[in-house]
């Protein structure tokens, strides 16, 4: 399987879709309308330039960022005389207990010990056993060495802090998530309910989640559980419901006419028949917490992601490269264990192997024990030791392919910025940040009505109202122009290897697994060879941004290109047409939607980049959210910015959507574009 | 008990907003896409009546889309019903409560799908041992009587496979068997044959006949296959756009047509295999000679055709010793050479 989850948009459950009938309309006349909007905004934008930009000194709070400001303390008041407030100190209180403990057991000093109770080769041990009894005798190897190479890294107690942050958070989202879910497979009212919320959810860039989350919790461990477990518990939500529901009516019903009660049917024919797609959820589960605990070091939690930010903002490229490297074994280390032990979960072992697995287990387990035991005792085997030292020399790699890329290739690094900053960016920034506001919400305001029709025009004018609001419009065009920049990049490169994996099996083996693989890494991660290549700029924003989109885009364009029937193709073909007539002709038309909906996810992606990117000098709402973090002054401004990216996030959103999925007559609600986004999953 | 294992009246089952101020209403009256196109509504079940025996295997047929699966579900409730009274065993089923009606499922109707619905993480044995399973027989009692099933159904051996090692013939064995492990007094079989291919369909038919020599059981099996009605049904029932179009015998069906549809769908059958000399015959007239061989009414044409025409006599019909109506070579192969002009234009 694929997996797709370090994203603001994990994918939805496994539907497979039918195919969307051939309709082929021919241009649609509204495109013209649009190049005509498109057209007057240019030339108005001339004579109008600096004119109304309403823009905003770095420095400067407007009222409502000062109010947000005080916010924080103001519910800092109220925390005694709240209920709802205390209860959430309650939850904190107990999450911290719970991850200190942790924390003790594998990764802190545990006072009086100078070391945790659990030493690295206790730890190793155990884990190696767990993916032994999970996955088998290979993920067992992967991890045992995936644990080492944490240590050898340099970076053992920061990953063992991340896998607590990231374990509690998953154990609680599970705990919560998977009744949730199977309620929702069960009943189409709470579907009807739930599912717009996960919707906005995963609409929305992982960045914001942090701040709101400082409003309600101090910062520290458990703000850092709590705002992980929320970005992680859609997927598992989603994914059993889905699970539940994909079992056939046929087998629903056979089993009501035998009689089977509700409760039965849960437990003997929903659950059973679910819990490879569960098991699947848990993978997506993981990869998301993992993505989503790293990005908590801005709420100071504890784990790799401090040094990766550190390294970044001091741009210390092989500090930061040593400690992403140690996230890209960790991600692909738990995707790799999970999903073998989701194909394990549905094999049928015989029973010779059954008793060797049994024997084998409880070898492992005596030895585990003996490890855990002994490095309760040495401290040369509670400690990580020094050497061998593979982070130093990573480091220095690092740091000089970094150096030879800026001493011998600057040309061409320089150029390709260059032509894309002065060609592109430049231009469009000018367009949508120099121009008034009227004239650019205009803008906004017809597109959204020509693109996805007049019922996305309410929303549209709520969120210009937003980002008007938040006294942060130029910021906002400002990241606009760089998403729409990464966007259009993406959908290229998307195009192109799309196409052509689709055409080939063999492009399509050999890239595919790279792309998977790709996707399990935490976005943070991106940010480190981009500003190795193009140093701290808006560019390096875009840049780490296509990357990360990219795998979504170039699978959902390949897969709808695939889907295109086959039937249509030969018919093609037996008419004559050319290989390049065929894609132009007849596989691009046909899989307009599926592109449109590569086109949306792409987009999310690349918009919750690139406001990660504010972190190396993308500047605008995202960096005004980071300033946030460390400003207590900006605190407001921080918040006033993330909000502003709710607003552009759900207007570009629901754009995209519009033009995907001029929403269908009534009959098929439940497939929001979430349940579109199949062939990611399975 | 009575004679009657089912009785359905006025069965109707409307999909739709308000579906329940159809039945009755100048409305119902309507066809179903005039329905529609007004109400936005699908009759898919339309004012359905009929009578089962006991121990009789009573077949539905009609097109897809006639309502069928529809008519099945509403018997025992899988569908509910939007109004009609449905008697099986002298219980009516509508009034039932839900626990009520879990016991008729448990221990009387059991039913078999076209797609098998098996459970693909149990073994055949365990899918077989589920009716009784969710009755709370224990684990030994229903392996012991699951297996006894297997060897009826013709599984023996297979007891540890899991359903997707199957072929699907033997899917659907395993869905027969389930089915038929509760002891059920009525058994519903929605198109179990239109999956599988032809040869194993014709198995599976078989199967279905010897079975129902074996125990006896009363069914009501659901195709769209004229052939299989023919072959297994002791009365068929046809519908058309949720509407019964005619009840009979299949010589009746085949020999007396209600209408056009009907007629058009057993325009295709080889009569000779299906209509008896009651249909063939004709009454004696003056210059007859009736000193030839005699035949119940009930013979089959194909069969009767040797004796007829190697018999240089009229055959004639006869039935508790009263002449019914005498068969000459005539009347015999106007029917053969029907079917074969029938075969022309279907091969043209
Ligand atoms: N759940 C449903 N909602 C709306 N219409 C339905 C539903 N189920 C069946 N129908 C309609 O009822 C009619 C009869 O369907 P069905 O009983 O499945 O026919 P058959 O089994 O004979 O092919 C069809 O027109 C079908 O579209
Ligand atoms: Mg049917």
């Amino acid at each position: 399987m694929s997996v797709d989850t370090t994203a603001p948009a994990p994918p939805g459950p496994a539907t497979k879709e039918q195919q969307p009938p051939p309709v082929d309309d021919g241009p649609d006349r509204r495109w013209w309308f649009v190049a005509g909007v498109l057209a007057i905004l240019v030339v108005l934008s001339f004579p109008l330039r600096g004119v109304a930009t309403l823009p905003l000194a770095r420095s400067d709070l407007t009222d409502f960022q000062t109010w947000l400001g005080e916010l924080s303390d103001k519910l800092e008041n109220a925390r005694d005389s709240s209920a709802i407030l205390r209860g959430l100190d309650k939850i904190s209180t107990v999450i911290e207990n719970v991850a200190v403990f942790l924390q003790e057991l594998i990764s802190q000093p545990a006072f009086p010990r100078p070391v945790p109770e659990i030493g690295w080769l206790g730890v190793l041990a155990v884990a190696t056993w767990i993916a032994l009894a999970v996955a088998g005798w290979r993920m067992a190897v992967l991890t045992g060495v995936s644990f080492a190479l944490f240590g050898m890294l340099g970076y053992w107690t920061d990953s063992m802090d991340t896998l607590v942050v990231t374990f509690m958070a998953v154990a609680i989202c599970l705990v919560i998530g998977i009744p949730i879910g199977i309620w929702m497979g069960r009943s189409s009212r709470a579907t009807a309910v739930i599912t717009p919320v996960l919707d906005g959810l995963q609409t929305l860039p992982s960045f914001v989640y942090l701040l709101p989350i400082t409003l309600f919790f101090s910062i520290g461990v458990a703000a850092a559980v709590i705002v992980t477990l929320i970005y992680a518990l859609p997927p598992v939500i989603r994914i059993t419901a889905h699970g539940i529901r994909s079992v056939s009516t046929e087998t629903i019903e056979a089993m009501q006419s035998a009689g089977t009660s509700r409760s039965q049917m849960l437990r003997k024919v929903q659950l059973p028949m679910a819990r490879r797609t569960i098991i699947v959820g848990v993978n997506q589960t993981i990869m998301a917490a993992l993505s989503m605990a790293t990005i908590a070091a801005f709420v100071d939690g504890p784990g790799l992601g401090k040094p990766v930010i550190k390294a970044l903002e001091s741009l210390d490229v092989g500090r930061a490269a040593t400690a992403g490297l140690c996230l890209v074994i960790m991600a692909i280390m738990l995707d790799r264990v999970t999903t073998a032990a989701s194909e394990r979960s549905v094999a049928i072992p015989t029973d010779r192997a059954k008793r060797t697995r049994v024997i084998v287990l409880a070898v492992g387990a005596v030895v585990a024990v003996a490890c855990v035991i002994l490095s309760r005792r040495q401290l040369n085997l509670a400690e990580f030791p020094d050497k061998p030292d593979l982070g130093t020399p990573f480091a220095k790699l690092a740091d000089n392919v970094s150096s030879f890329f800026t001493d011998n290739l600057s040309g061409l690094t320089n150029g390709i910025k260059d032509a894309l900053t002065y060609g592109l960016l430049n231009p469009l920034q000018t367009l949508l940040a120099q121009s008034p506001w009227w004239l650019v919400a205009a803008t906004l305001l017809a597109l959204s009505v020509l693109i996805s029709g007049i019922r996305s025009l309410l929303t549209s004018i709520v969120c210009i109202g937003v980002l008007l609001g938040t006294g942060l419009w130029q910021d906002s065009m400002v990241t606009l122009t760089m998403t729409l920049v990464a966007t259009i990049l993406t959908m290229v490169l998307a195009l192109v290897l799309g196409v052509w994996m689709a055409q080939s099996r063999a492009v399509d083996l050999s890239i595919r697994p790279i792309l998977d693989a790709a996707q399990v890494v935490p976005p943070f991660v991106y940010l480190v060879p981009a500003i190795a290549l193009f140093g701290a700029t808006r560019f390096t924003a875009i840049v780490a941004a296509m990357v990360y989109a990219s795998p979504v885009a170039i699978k959902l364009v390949c897969d709808a290109i695939r889907g295109v029937s086959p039937t249509v193709v030969e018919a093609a073909q037996s008419a004559g047409s050319n290989r390049w007539q065929i894609i132009t002709k007849v596989q691009l038309p046909m899989a307009r939607k599926g592109i449109a909906l590569a086109t949306n996810q792409g987009m999310l992606y690349v918009f919750s980049m690139v406001v990660i990117g504010g972190l190396v000098g993308a500047g605008a709402l995202g960096y005004l959210v980071v300033a946030g973090f460390s400003q207590n002054e900006l605190y407001g401004k921080g918040l006033a910015a993330g909000i502003a990216i709710v607003a552009l996030a759900i207007m570009l959103d629901r754009m995209a959507q519009g033009s995907s999925a001029r929403r269908k007559p009534a009959g098929n609600k439940s497939r929001s574009k979430w349940a579109r986004i199949s062939q990611l999953v399975g | 008990m009575t004679d009657t294992a089912v009785k359905v009246d006025d069965l109707w089952k409307v999909f739709g907003p308000k579906a329940s101020k159809i039945p009755g209403s100048p409305d119902g009256a309507l066809s179903r896409e005039e329905l529609r196109d007004k109400t936005g509504c699908v009759a898919a079940v339309k004012d359905v009546s009929f009578e089962v025996k006991r121990g009789e295997v009573f077949v539905v047929m009609g097109l897809s889309g006639s309502g069928k699966s529809t008519l099945v579900r509403c018997l025992t409730r899988l569908i509910e019903p939007t109004a009609g009274r449905v008697v099986i065993d002298d219980h009516d089923v509508l009034k039932m409560s839900e626990s009520s009606l879990r016991r008729l499922r448990r221990n009387h109707v059991a039913m078999v799908f076209q797609h098998f619905g098996l459970l693909p993480h149990r073994r055949v044995i365990d899918n077989i041992a589920y009716g009784l399973e969710v009755r709370g027989v224990g684990r030994k009692d229903r392996h012991a009587r699951a297996s006894e099933i297997l060897d009826l159904v013709g599984l023996t051996g297979n007891a540890m496979s899991y359903p997707d090692q199957l072929s699907g013939g033997m899917q659907q064995r395993v869905g027969l068997g389930r089915a038929l492990a509760v002891d059920p007094s009525l058994l519903l079989f929605d198109e179990p044959f239109s999956a599988l291919d032809p040869l194993i369909r014709r198995d599976m038919q078989n199967e279905v006949i010897r079975l129902h020599h074996e125990v006896r059981k009363t069914m009501i099996f659901i195709t769209h296959d004229l052939q299989e009605a023919l072959k297994l049904g002791d009365r068929i029932l046809i519908m058309r756009d949720g509407e019964v179009v005619q009840v009979g015998t299949p010589d009746e069906v085949v020999g007396a047509p209600a209408d056009g549809y009907v007629r058009d769908f057993v325009s295709e059958v080889p009569k000779s295999h299906v209509l008896t000399l009651k249909w063939v015959m004709r009454p004696p007239s003056d210059g007859d000679a009736l000193d030839g061989p005699e035949l119940p009414p009930t013979t089959v044409v194909q069969k009767a055709a040797r004796l007829v025409l190697d018999s240089d006599k009229p055959i004639k019909v006869v039935e508790d010793g009263r002449l019914l109506g005498i068969v000459t070579d005539e009347d015999i192969l106007r029917v053969i050479v029907a079917e074969d002009t029938v075969q022309e234009s279907g091969a043209a």
